[in-house]
């Protein structure tokens, strides 16, 4: 019993001097190793990750042929260039339609268990054709219509660069809805965050954050109560919360699940890449993320349905300030992109 | 009269006691965004008609204990670490109870 204690509290006094080593303070004892990048991207067995899997969804994720306008691409609203978002408040789609909820980055979403900013779609091959088929966003009709012209899969088999190219990815599976969902989503499985500041800190590079960040970092684990839900690598619970938006007409995740708390609550978003992917929040309500955290600092506009996680913060302006600065620590080293050749016979 | 009156009085006070006496009540553990019986993860319980199931909260943040099943449907509402409520199962069959906030929180309850 005696040697189980000391095991113990051994460890715990390890852990402790490994956090305050890296910190180079000897303001945090949390468990930094629920930060660090999981060993591989979660991805099912029936849909393992391969180069022609990825070039296939690649090519998909980027041509616009894929909306019934043949003008709308995925990569429209999720834009690489745009922290894979579109930089709007909300989305903008079929016939320039606004639409109601902002554009989520699609960066490590293969870390989410739930899909969407409601988590409607339980994977990303059964979010993956949503998009798509809807006639708010993309508006195509994928199989089952009369009209040549706007059915996708007929629009796919006339290009001998798609027929081989899903040959090559899905052997004798041909082009359908599950193979045209499995590319998109294998593709997407890709779109991973780079290692940032934090990162490099957590790795134990101590000059990769400056002293404003480390302090938001001891604020975000404590007095402004962020991680209670952007939590672990992917900075989010992947739970759902209200917030206390002002947003009347948007019932979230309530809409999924009939459950009093869920009125009004949406998915906890991830923090990576954060500077990239402005404005913010699901209706895009604030473009800087000043406005965020004081949104949180004041305990939310709208006290209805409110997370018991949400409260007055009091934080002054210096811790603010570094709260800033540690969100944009969270952001990654630029990495060039690549489109794709998409086929054109 | 009087006599039949007791007796009955006596036959309900013994079917409350029999009843109070069998049936059990089964704490599971929110820790770590999962449920836990005796500190080990479960995805399915088997109770019997009666028992009581005791959710409480381990986790340092809040949780939302809730089912929407035909069996039984309710609602804890959200509550913190250290925190108890519970549930009794009246009827037999199975019963889907969920985290409302961490929806990977997950698990059946078989009522026998």
């Amino acid at each position: 019993m005696q040697i189980k204690l000391f095991l113990n509290q051994f460890r715990q006094k390890i852990l402790l001097s490994i956090c305050l080593c890296l910190t180079g303070t000897s303001v945090l004892a949390a468990d930094l190793s629920n930060y660090l990048r999981p060993g591989e991207i979660p991805q099912p067995d029936n849909n393992r990750m391969t180069t022609h899997r990825v070039e296939l969804g690649k090519m998909l994720f980027f041509d616009p042929r894929l909306s019934g306008s043949n003008w709308i691409s995925c990569g429209t609203c999720h834009n690489p260039g745009l922290g894979w978002s579109d930089g709007l408040p909300t989305a903008i789609g079929h016939g320039q339609k606004i639409l109601h909820r902002a554009t989520p980055t699609i960066l490590n979403t293969a870390y989410q268990p739930l899909q969407l900013w409601d988590g409607r779609a339980r994977s990303l091959e059964k979010q993956a054709l949503g998009p798509i088929e809807d006639e708010g966003e993309m508006a195509q009709n994928i199989h089952k219509s009369n009209d040549r012209s706007r059915n996708l899969i007929d629009e796919l088999k006339v290009f001998k660069g798609y027929r081989d190219a899903f040959e090559a990815a899905y052997p004798g599976e041909g082009i359908s809805k599950k193979t045209i969902a499995k590319a998109l989503s294998n593709f997407e499985r890709t779109i991973v965050s780079s290692d940032a500041p934090f990162d490099r800190w957590i790795k134990g590079e101590k000059q990769a954050m400056s002293k404003s960040a480390l302090r938001g970092f001891k604020l975000f684990e404590g007095k402004a109560n962020c991680s209670k839900c952007h939590s672990n690598f992917n900075f989010t619970d992947n739970g759902f919360h209200n917030i206390g938006l002002e947003d009347a007409t948007d019932s979230g995740r309530y809409a999924i699940r009939k459950v009093k708390i869920l009125i009004g609550a949406f998915k906890t978003p991830t923090l990576r890449d954060i500077a990239l992917t402005a404005p913010y929040m699901h209706n895009g309500a604030y473009s800087t993320l000043e406005e965020v955290i004081e949104h949180y600092n004041i305990g939310g506009i709208s006290r209805e349905n409110l997370s018991p996680n949400i409260k007055k913060l009091n934080l002054t302006k210096g811790e603010k300030a570094n709260l800033v600065a540690f969100l944009k620590s969270l952001t990654g080293e630029a990495t060039p992109f690549i489109y794709p050749i998409l086929p054109v016979e | 009269m009087k006599q039949k009156y007791l007796i009955n009085i006596m036959f309900i006070s013994l079917t409350m006691i029999f009843t109070t006496a069998v049936a059990e009540e089964h704490v599971i553990d929110q820790r770590d965004k999962s449920f836990q019986l005796a500190g080990g993860k479960i995805e399915a319980i088997t109770v019997k008609v009666g028992d009581t199931i005791r959710f409480k909260n381990e986790d340092p943040f809040f949780h939302n204990i809730f089912s929407l099943s035909d069996l039984k449907t309710f609602d804890l509402g959200s509550f913190p670490k250290g925190q108890s409520k519970t549930v009794t199962f009246d009827k037999a069959g199975l019963a889907e109870v969920e985290c409302a906030i961490h929806p990977e929180m997950y698990m059946e309850v078989s009522v026998q």
